[in-house]
């Protein structure tokens, strides 16, 4: 399996990714926003980071890049892309992914550990995993999820939501909300399941000794179904 | 063309007799760009010159130091060839003017300093004092200086792993914003600020130049036109995207060996970091200023050499290599300009639309600095107060306990550091909130411990004390982790050193830190001084803030502080007399604010501190915590709301009453869990080193209790002690 | 009644986000973009009848809350 990892000059969980991937068995390459090819790969990922400073809105100058219009040919043609936080925005941004991620709700940056449901396992991403709640990180200012009524709908009748914030027993309500995004949003796929976007890094949890290993799972599974 | 005056001398925070001596030394009256150069190398901020006699006390060696004081940070070798590059500095002043940006300023300049000598930083801690809760400004100073922290480090993606906040009147009018950093450099691959060569290019790299931070807000407005309010404006802004561009440019340039020093653009930018190259090289230097990238027109060579824009760098290359080094700047769009050369004139010449503006012998600007040799009194040792009976007779444990878990210094700072991406960089294995923060060196089985204290308290009613006890606060928050203490790094803040009872203060500090970190092989490898922290005549306490790391030669063998299992033993090592004078019982319950702080004994300080890593390393402890503000029971509550798990205290005997046990402060203890099957050989090891120790009690439940004293559940001391921050700032 | 606000940073104080969104104009092919300064708008309704008293009050506001004069300037529409 093979897999490249878009760095932006202001990325920076680019390093934490490719540890990630090369764990769970990918043969990694890491692509630079400049070059205007990517090496032939199963899988494109958007780290997280702050792509190009993250002025204006987030993602959105990453959105303009050099390399993008690959990542979309990549993914038009079927090809698994996956954003994390900043790469999930990058994906709003160059219109792959519907709707937009504000600024939370309490205005604050947020790191922390969070628990998310999956609601939808019929793709690539969560296929074979067992557990129906992950111990999760986010870190993030920018990860309420909004969209229009219209887009939501489309959103839910095409059971593009990933996975919603939750508690430990996946009661997925305006209590277990971090950053206030709608309907407790915090990964959509596009209509075809082959793009995720999500706001928690499963990259940070992939060891007993940092915040927790759900993320292994993710990665495991994502191995698997290759 | 203005014509340089005293007056003109004094406006630049000059003293008379500092400018007569630059007249002299010149043998003329300085240009006006050639008397900012001077202002700005001669203020206390590059010259030391209060502070540069007494730091020479400094315990600064050891077999671990590869890079003590005197560069832009200290290296520690952690074994391997792998060193870690480590300062902490102050930003205090523009953080109280613009906290956000005066804040983020201040972590990316300590990020340069790191980057600089060829680090990758792997971790950022703060220590952060504000005034008193209820004065107006404290909120809003809070909550900029936290996102300004946030707001740079996470951009760059540097985790923010362990820190400490303070509140006291005495900052209400002075805050102090003290950032530190640590890097990874292979000991092989360390670039320093030392010049060598003649005619080798000097490069300016980064960031353009614009009229930031010019110092001298009172200057004479007939120097420039009546505009100068908002051709001036004096605080800095950050530009974290472009810093983290610099830091990867400058990485990906020392990777290659065109660099023969490389030097960060702080404080007085332009003209320190060149004036130092040189200085160190005992070269001259030749800059044309006309090449300097600006980001703004018509700027004066004055304004260029003083201007304190952010993220900037000089270099002196080896000839021949700028077109590859400038290939590498283009490549992460940042400007890069050969501005001039290394000369044999041991001066440094600044020439501008080809006429030369300045000429002056660098070691009239370096080593011929003034140096002043303050007059200072020493303190009083404090009279001890004595707490009778009476004192206590009112008082209910349970009570005392829930005030002190809500008093301000001592409450949750979650709310804090959960604004701090703590976790980027997939190595973070002890987050904020324990002893220390701990991340492991990337790819090996090492991991470095650090941690940020000060006690402004102690200081202030016995420097002496104080300064001692600063470093034993910190050399225990790296044992309780299970790293062995390797240096340190301090950020000494005072009030104004003109006057005999602050410089005092700072003397008697700094001969503290000196005599603790000499005894516990403990070196200071880097730091700075920041005086005048005083506001209208009045001071802050005296501050200095103790950066510390360790090393875990092991990460699996690392301790964390919250309670594991029912039925395993708690006992505090060291021993309790119940030391209540100046502590947070004897101020926040008593209302007691005189008498002297605890004693320091650094005999037993060392012995427990080994012992305590003895038994982690012979596996026989399961949890440690040092005990400081607050006391053991303050203490307990801390490891059982953290591991959710409660305490059935054992009743102790001796003399000294339940408060005193409970609360006291006294030095060099910590608490530890321990398995039953473990006792023996625990009490075993401690005999042998004649350590005092007490069994405390045993995990129990979800309440401590004591007897029929106290009785307590987890939730109910939860709730103030997780809260209170929360609260305070929405309400 | 209904005043604007425009804040703006200082002429001089650098702009990063204004910088990062020039460079990615100009390699959109907008070439002749020199400069962009980014700044906040506020729409601010105050229950007062006098324009006077409401823009002195507005000024209050500027200069206490909505700018910090450390670094930006207002402009009261």
């Amino acid at each position: 399996m093979k897999s490249s990892v878009i760095i932006f000059p202001g990325s920076n969980c680019d390093r934490d990714m490719d540890v990630a991937l090369k764990k769970f068995g990918f043969k990694n390459k890491m692509v630079w926003h400049n070059d205007s090819e990517i090496p032939k790969s199963d899988l494109i990922v958007l780290p997280g980071g702050f792509s190009y400073g993250d002025y204006l809105r987030c993602g959105s100058i990453a959105g303009k890049s050099k390399i993008i219009k690959s990542v979309i040919d990549f993914a038009n043609s079927g090809g698994l892309v996956l954003g994390i936080c900043n790469g999930f925005q990058i994906l709003t941004e160059t219109g792959l992914l519907p709707g937009i991620l504000q600024q939370n709700k309490y205005l604050n940056f947020i790191c922390k550990n969070v628990f998310v449901k999956i609601k939808n396992k019929e793709n690539k991403y969560f296929k074979n995993i067992k557990k129906e709640v992950l111990e999760l990180h986010i870190a993030h200012n920018e990860g309420n999820y909004f969209c229009t009524k219209d887009e939501l709908k489309s959103i839910e009748d095409n059971s593009q939501i990933a996975v919603t914030y939750c508690d430990r027993k996946g009661n997925d309500n305006e209590e277990n909300n971090p950053n206030g995004a709608l309907k407790n949003i915090a990964g959509i796929f596009n209509k075809d399941k082959n793009i995720l976007g999500m706001m928690p890094h499963p990259e940070r949890m992939i060891d007993p000794f940092l915040s927790g290993e759900d993320g292994s799972l993710f990665f495991e599974n994502l191995t698997g179904s290759l | 063309m203005v014509v340089v005056n005293e007056k003109i001398a004094i406006e630049h925070g000059l003293k008379k007799e500092e400018y007569k001596k630059i007249c002299d030394l010149l043998k003329r009256t300085p240009n006006l760009t050639e008397l900012g150069i001077f202002s700005a190398m001669w203020n206390e901020h590059c010259s030391y010159k209060s502070s540069r006699r007494h730091l020479k006390k400094l315990h600064t060696k050891g077999e671990q130091v590869i890079q003590g004081p005197g560069e832009n940070a200290g290296i520690v070798d952690i074994e391997d060839d792998d060193a870690i590059v480590f300062k902490i500095e102050s930003h205090n002043h523009p953080s109280f003017i613009e906290p956000y940006q005066g804040a983020a300023t201040g972590v990316g300049g300590i990020m340069r300093d790191v980057f600089t000598m060829g680090a990758r930083p792997i971790a950022n801690l703060n220590s952060i004092h504000f005034g008193s809760p209820s004065h107006e400004k404290t909120k809003n100073l809070l909550r900029g200086v936290v996102k300004g922290i946030g707001g740079y480090g996470n951009c760059i993606g540097v985790p923010t792993i362990a820190g400490q906040t303070c509140f006291d009147e005495s900052y209400n009018g002075n805050i102090l914003v003290n950032a530190m950093t640590l890097g990874l450099v292979n000991k092989n691959k360390i670039f320093y600020s030392k010049a060598a060569g003649i005619n080798k290019p000097v490069i300016y790299v980064g960031s353009k130049t614009g009229r930031d931070g010019i110092h001298g807000a009172s200057m004479a407005s007939a120097i420039f036109d009546d505009k100068i309010e908002e051709k001036k404006p004096t605080v800095q802004v950050g530009d974290p995207f472009t810093e983290k561009l610099l830091l990867e440019a400058c990485l990906e340039l020392m990777a290659g060996k065109s660099i023969i020093s490389i030097q960060d653009m702080g404080a007085a930018g332009l003209t320190s970091s060149s004036i130092e190259m040189a200085s160190k090289g005992n070269l001259g230097i030749e800059i044309d200023l006309t090449k300097v990238p600006c980001r703004e027109d018509n700027m004066s060579p004055y304004e260029i050499m003083l201007s304190e824009s952010q993220e900037r760098m000089l270099i002196v290359l080896e000839e021949g290599k700028e077109k590859e080094a400038k290939k590498i700047f283009d490549k992460w769009n940042l400007d890069f300009a050969v501005i001039g050369k290394t000369t044999d004139s041991k001066n440094i010449e600044l020439f501008f639309k080809n006429e030369k503006v300045a000429e002056i012998p660098i070691d009239f600007l370096a080593e011929n600095a003034p140096m002043y040799d303050r007059k200072w009194i020493k303190a009083k040792p404090p009279k001890e107060n004595k707490f009778s009976k009476d004192n206590f007779k009112s008082l209910k444990l349970k009570n005392c306990l829930q005030k002190i878990l809500t008093d301000p210094n001592i409450a949750d700072k979650e709310w804090i550091w959960n604004q701090y991406d703590h976790t980027v960089m997939g190595d973070t294995i002890q987050k904020p909130g324990g002893n220390a923060g701990v991340v492991r060196v990337h790819g090996t089985n090492k991991a470095v411990a650090a941690s940020v204290d000060s006690s402004a308290t102690y200081c202030h009613a016995h420097p002496l004390t104080g300064g001692k006890q600063v470093v034993c606060e910190s050399w225990r928050n790296m044992i309780s982790v299970g790293a062995k203490p390797i240096a340190i790094t301090n950020c000494l803040n005072f009030g104004n050193p003109e006057k005999e009872k602050n410089m005092g203060e700072f003397v008697e500090c700094v001969e503290g830190i000196s005599e603790a970190s000499k005894y516990l092989n403990y070196p200071v490898v880097s730091g700075n001084v920041s005086f005048y922290n005083e506001t209208k005549d009045k001071g802050i306490k005296p501050t200095p803030s103790i950066g510390g790391i360790g090393l875990l030669s092991d990460y699996k063998k690392m301790m964390t502080m919250e309670l594991k299992n029912d039925g395993n033993y708690i006992y505090v090592i060291g021993k309790t007399e119940g030391h209540l004078n100046q502590s947070v019982f004897a101020r926040n319950i008593l209302s007691e604010f005189e008498g002297p702080p605890p004693e320091i004994n650094l005999f037993n300080e060392k012995q427990n501190g080994m012992c305590i890593l003895n038994l982690k390393m012979e596996n026989l402890i399961e949890t440690c915590h040092d005990v400081s503000l607050g006391g053991i029971l303050t203490a307990i509550s801390k490891m059982s709301i953290k591991g959710n798990k409660g305490v059935k205290l054992f009743s102790i005997d001796g003399l000294v009453n339940k408060f005193e046990y409970f609360f006291g402060e006294d030095q060099g203890r910590y608490i530890v869990e321990i398995k039953p099957e473990n006792l023996e050989n625990v009490e075993k090891m401690l005999k042998k080193d004649s350590i005092h120790f007490d069994k405390l009690g045993v995990i129990e439940s979800n309440q401590i209790t004591y007897g029929n004293d106290l009785k307590i559940s987890i939730d109910d001391i939860k709730q103030g002690y997780k809260n209170w921050l929360k609260e305070f700032m929405v309400s | 009644m209904k005043l604007k606000v425009i804040v703006t940073l200082k002429n001089g104080v650098l702009d990063p986000q204004g910088k990062a969104i020039q460079q990615t104009l100009n390699g959109m092919s907008f070439d002749n973009v020199s400069e962009v300064r980014q700044g906040k708008y506020f729409d601010i309704e105050v229950n007062e009848k006098d324009e006077r008293k409401a823009k002195s009050q507005v000024e209050e506001m500027c200069k206490k809350l909505l700018a910090n004069l450390v670094i930006e300037d207002y402009k009261i529409l």
